[in-house]
């Protein structure tokens, strides 16, 4: 889409910048969707205190299980509190976890990689056997053993997920490096004498990332819903704190009659995943070079 | 060939060994120990003795793993803390029901999955191809546990139509039992030939196993497609199109044919989200299985189930993926001559 039209005047570069957007936008109509619902959720999570009616956790008994009407938009739960304000101070919890989960992931795997990759020979079959370990376990089921080795609680669930995820950024980066790690420029930095560190940080890990950055964005909404999964069955959070999983797990027992109690969770945990999917989808689709559509 | 397995073989035993490694590691990092809940709330100081003696926690380390793993081999996966009976008697009983469920999962996950990506690829944005991966997307998006509970209340709830949870009626069981040769219900029923104690286990398969087919569903239709649509934009399928071979044999016999290794790929990782997804599918759908055993095992801390479990759930998944290495060379005579 560029303009390649030499007899009309040279657009200005904000000009330009402004039809690449738009051209960009016209052609990611999905991407713009996922991105404009995930800044809702994530306004709609700062601004939850103002906006919440009511005090997440204020049980009024009195008020069980009212179904969704004019007072309390999504009904109330079994202890009387409003599922609209506990959805929505919910979104904070799903947001902080996905973030930390993917970060942490991100934090153990890349170094890894980037050692594994660049270094070759021994530590690259130790490492990568090391993660093949790793990966043997079916999903899920290593996040559900550590915590349960660590103890239950969200933040074991998270470091869990992270540690069970890392050895998919380890592989990931380690492909990436060893792609860089034959470019010219690393030899003639190697042949000039720049130390191995200062190449690693300098050269080689801001050219590598990329893929990293698109696995992360990609992996974003699983790590979200497999935080649910394990707060649903009981691994991760723990009341009082607000969370969709823990929401739809503490009223299983009366969801047949009251439906509204999971309804309104599930449905979060769903929208929130899927902006996030849609916005994983785009990045990739921008920074994969195999798309081609950079 | 034998050169081939007699690797893949070699490497499986190595990770295997990995995994034993990371289940001990994680039997020893508990954070209230195994003592304490073998012997509950203020135990003297030589009944802590006389456990840690049991179970030889008061050997090093290393001397430890060396017996974890000669127990293991011997098939003694230690004893569940919750009923007293050895782990593998426990696992066992429970293996069958797990990959019942898995299994059928699967069989409709291919079934469905390969020909709807099959059909979007051939029909880019057609009605199928845009319902496909709207669905795709939304399905990757979907939570398990929500999907089922859904599931529950409109066939359970509303409409009457199935079971709620569990594996067969338990009248059936009290009746009419049937003799467990395979531990699948379908297969030892018709064995049987009690056909009211299959149709109740049909009925009772239904739910878990659509909850598992949805949520797996997109990632093999989305994969399925995205490498059609890159084989089916290769020279020799145009060549076979402009010869005039009829278009289901250039989609299902040229194509799918080239797309057969990276599918068998995604068909091994696909058990492994099925056997993840089975934990709370079990757990919610009240399913005898390896699953829902791991949960609740893990709600009554009884740490040896829960790492029994987790070791046969991880073989199983590697086995699956042997399997499916093995397989390459069957579709793939390349690496037959290699």
């Amino acid at each position: 889409m560029s303009i390649q039209n030499h007899s009309l005047p040279m657009p200005s570069r904000t000009l330009s910048r402004r039809i690449k957007a738009r051209a960009f936008a016209g052609d990611n109509k999905l991407f713009v969707f996922g991105a404009l619902l995930l800044l809702v959720i994530i306004l709609l999570a700062l601004f939850a205190p103002w906006l919440a009616p009511y005090e997440p956790n204020k049980i009024v008994f009195s008020q069980k299980l009212i179904a969704p009407d004019w007072q309390h938009w999504m009904g109330t739960d079994e202890f009387g509190r409003d599922i609209l304000s506990r959805v929505l101070y919910g979104a904070r919890t799903s947001l902080v976890i996905g973030v930390t989960v993917t970060l942490i992931a991100m934090l153990i795997g890349i170094p890894l990689g980037l050692l594994s990759g660049y270094f070759g020979g021994r530590v690259d079959t130790l490492l990568m056997r090391f993660s093949d370990v790793f990966l043997a376990f079916p999903p899920l089921l290593l996040p559900i053993a550590i915590t349960a080795a660590l103890g239950s609680g969200l933040a074991n669930a998270m470091l869990a997920l992270a540690v069970s995820w890392s050895p998919w950024y380890a592989r990931i980066m380690r492909g990436a490096v060893v792609r860089v790690r034959s470019e010219n420029y690393i030899q003639a930095a190697r042949s000039m004498g720049v130390s191995h560190t200062r190449i690693l940080l300098r050269h080689v890990l801001p050219n590598a990332t990329t893929p990293v950055i698109v696995q992360g964005s990609m992996d974003f909404g699983y790590t979200i819903l497999a935080a649910a999964s394990l707060s649903f069955i009981g691994l991760g959070a723990k009341p009082p704190m607000v969370e969709w999983g823990l929401m739809a797990a503490s009223s299983r027992s009366q969801f047949l009659e009251s439906p509204w109690t999971v309804l309104f969770p599930g449905l979060a945990i769903f929208v929130l995943v899927l902006a996030v999917n849609l916005v994983g989808d785009g990045l990739r689709d921008v920074l994969d070079p195999k798309k081609g559509t950079r | 060939m034998a050169k081939y397995i007699t690797q893949r073989l070699a490497m499986m035993l190595f990770i295997l060994l990995g995994v034993l490694t990371i289940t001990f590691a994680l039997s020893r990092a508990l954070p209230g120990s195994p003592v304490e809940m073998m012997l509950g709330n203020h135990p003297t100081a030589e009944q802590i003795a006389a456990a840690r003696t049991v179970l030889g926690l008061d050997k090093p380390l290393p001397m430890q793993y060396l017996k974890y793993i000669g127990d293991l081999l011997q098939g003694d996966f230690g004893t569940s803390l919750r009923t007293g009976r050895p782990v593998l008697e426990e696992v066992t009983r429970r293996v069958g029901a797990t990959f019942e469920l898995t299994f059928l999962a699967m069989f409709w996950v291919v079934v469905l999955g390969v020909p709807i990506g099959v059909i979007s690829a051939a029909r880019q944005n057609s009605v199928v191809d845009n319902a496909a991966r709207a669905g795709s997307v939304a399905g990757m998006a979907f939570p398990v546990f929500i999907l089922a509970m859904g599931l529950q209340l409109v066939f359970y709830g509303k409409l009457n139509w199935l079971p709620l949870q569990g594996r067969i009626d338990a009248s059936i069981l009290l009746d009419s039992p049937f003799e467990r040769v395979t531990g699948f219900y379908l297969i030892d029923t018709l064995l049987a030939g009690n056909f009211g104690a299959l149709w109740s286990a049909i009925k009772h398969l239904t739910l878990p196993v659509l909850t598992l087919v949805i949520v797996t569903l997109a990632t093999v239709t989305r994969i399925t497609r995205n490498m059609m649509v890159e084989v089916l934009s290769e020279e020799y399928i145009r060549t076979a199109v402009s010869y005039g071979v009829p278009t289901y044999r250039v989609h299902y016999a040229y194509a799918l044919k080239a797309t057969m290794i990276p599918l068998l790929t995604v068909v091994g990782l696909t058990f492994g989200y099925l056997l993840g997804g089975a934990v709370v599918v079990e757990f919610i759908f009240d399913w005898p299985g390896l699953g829902g055993f791991v949960v609740f095992s893990i709600a009554q801390n009884d740490f040896p189930a829960v790492m029994g479990a987790t070791l046969v759930l991880a073989t199983a998944y590697l086995s699956i993926n042997l399997i499916v290495d093995l397989l390459y060379h069957l579709v793939d005579p390349r690496l037959r001559v290699q």
